[in-house]
């Protein structure tokens, strides 16, 4: 049995955030579903592994980790030998563009991308009606934010440096749902995101986070 | 070289900012920048910080933005003296630091964010009534992620284990304004999230940095 176990739902942004990671990683896990239709999140089994009942939890052998961005950085640390180089390494300014890059993607995209996403992708998908106002707020807002990345990526290949990092990579989760939406269209409208967008979801890891939807 | 960081004392962000480079007793210099004039939406500014918000950090030829990565660069930068708020040393504890600045970041900053905007920032920046029933939401939001933190507290003294880290530093700055507000409430009823707050506002650093957060007070 894998040291490594992530306790999380093949739908759940957060938990397909730690998968990326593990899979670029090329590391060994279990994965373990937790039935959210069922609340098994709130059960006081899995409360035990994250207090705030929400997937994914980790855990490596006796370390139990929860906040997927804190979980894959992690795992990007533990085994920075492996895979894909997911890190910056080298002086304390060059790390330091990566946790900005990283700090970008949790305060700027994630808010305004999360709540597009609820209301294009899942409120249809569990019959519920869209809020058709605010779409127009939050994709005006990540337009705003995406107008900053084209800039950026002008001038960098990737987020944080030329290279793939977990800068872009937490991204992952909420651009794959936004690219079933006409959300998409913010991303069309801006060559370098568009060109950015297109590379990191053909990534072979990536890929294989979408084939667990069907086990 | 000194460390430059362009911001306001009485920002929440800028503030987390000063309180980790006191921790580390960093040189520094604060910049002011004119929020009222609108300097943080200008050309020279947003090309320190693209997103048009401060703080902004110089350090030579690094220039970052987002509170949470300066503190952190700041952290790294001055390892090694006494002060250890990362816990690098300790693959484990750093894990659990970083879990804990998530935490901060994903569950409480959503949650009392709003109940400072509304109860501080309405009404003196813009002269306006507070939205009681934002206030309300995110009230009950506060008290849930603050039930997990009582609990924690119960079997470590801070977030992260049984030493200071980041993680307790990044929430020094809005608590302190929500303690200005009804809404201390929800601190003052939870002893061992009071007794917690208690210890890490009473922190030399902490203390310099205090003074400055004067939003709400009555001249």
């Amino acid at each position: 049995m894998a040291a490594i176990k992530v306790h999380g739902s093949p739908l759940s942004t957060a938990t397909r955030r730690v998968l990326a990671c593990l899979y670029e990683k090329e590391i060994d896990f279990q994965f373990v579903p937790v039935n959210m239709a069922t609340g098994e999140h709130k059960s006081d089994n899995f409360l035990a592994l994250n207090p705030f009942g929400q997937v994914p939890a980790f855990e490596d052998g006796d370390l139990t980790l929860f906040e997927s961005r804190a979980s894959a950085n992690y795992v990007a640390h533990e085994f920075a030998d492996k895979g894909t180089q997911l890190l910056i390494s080298g002086s304390n300014k060059e790390v330091a563009v990566l946790e900005l890059w990283k700090e970008v993607e949790a305060h700027q995209f994630n808010t305004p991308s999360s709540k597009v996403v609820w209301e294009l992708f899942f409120k249809p998908f569990l019959g519920m009606a869209t809020d058709a106002a605010v779409v127009e707020e939050n994709e005006t807002q990540l337009g705003k934010v995406l107008d900053v990345y084209e800039t950026r990526l002008t001038q960098s290949k990737y987020l944080a440096s030329d290279n793939f990092t977990l800068a872009d990579l937490y991204h992952l989760p909420n651009i794959q749902y936004l690219l079933a939406t006409p959300a998409k269209k913010l991303f069309e409208s801006r060559p370098h995101v568009d060109a950015w967008v297109k590379e990191i979801t053909a990534r072979p890891a990536w890929s294989k986070v979408l084939a667990m939807m069907n086990q | 070289m000194t460390i430059k960081l362009y911001g306001v004392a009485m920002s929440t962000c800028t503030a987390k900012v000063l309180a980790c480079l006191h921790e580390y007793g960093a040189e520094f210099e604060l910049v002011p920048v004119n929020l009222q004039n609108g300097e943080h939406k200008q050309p020279a500014f947003l090309a320190k910080n693209p997103f048009g918000q401060i703080p902004a950090l110089e350090d030579g030829d690094l220039t970052l933005f987002e509170s949470r990565s300066i503190s952190t660069y700041v952290a790294e930068k001055f390892k090694g003296s006494s002060c250890d708020l990362l816990r690098s040393q300790n693959p484990k504890e750093a894990a659990l630091v970083k879990t804990w600045m998530e935490v901060e970041s994903q569950q409480f900053s959503p949650a009392i964010s709003p109940i400072f905007y509304q109860s501080i920032i309405v009404p003196i920046l813009y002269g306006g009534s507070p939205n009681q029933a934002i206030i309300d939401e995110s009230a009950a939001k506060l008290g849930k992620v603050l039930d997990v933190y009582e609990k924690k507290l119960s079997s470590s003294k801070y977030l992260a284990g049984d030493f200071y880290s980041l993680a307790d530093l990044h929430h020094l700055t809005y608590i302190y304004y929500l303690m200005k507000t009804p809404y201390g409430k929800l601190i003052n009823e939870r002893p061992r999230v009071k007794a917690w707050w208690e210890d890490i506002s009473s922190r030399p650093a902490f203390k310099k940095v205090a003074p400055g957060l004067t939003l709400g007070d009555k001249n």
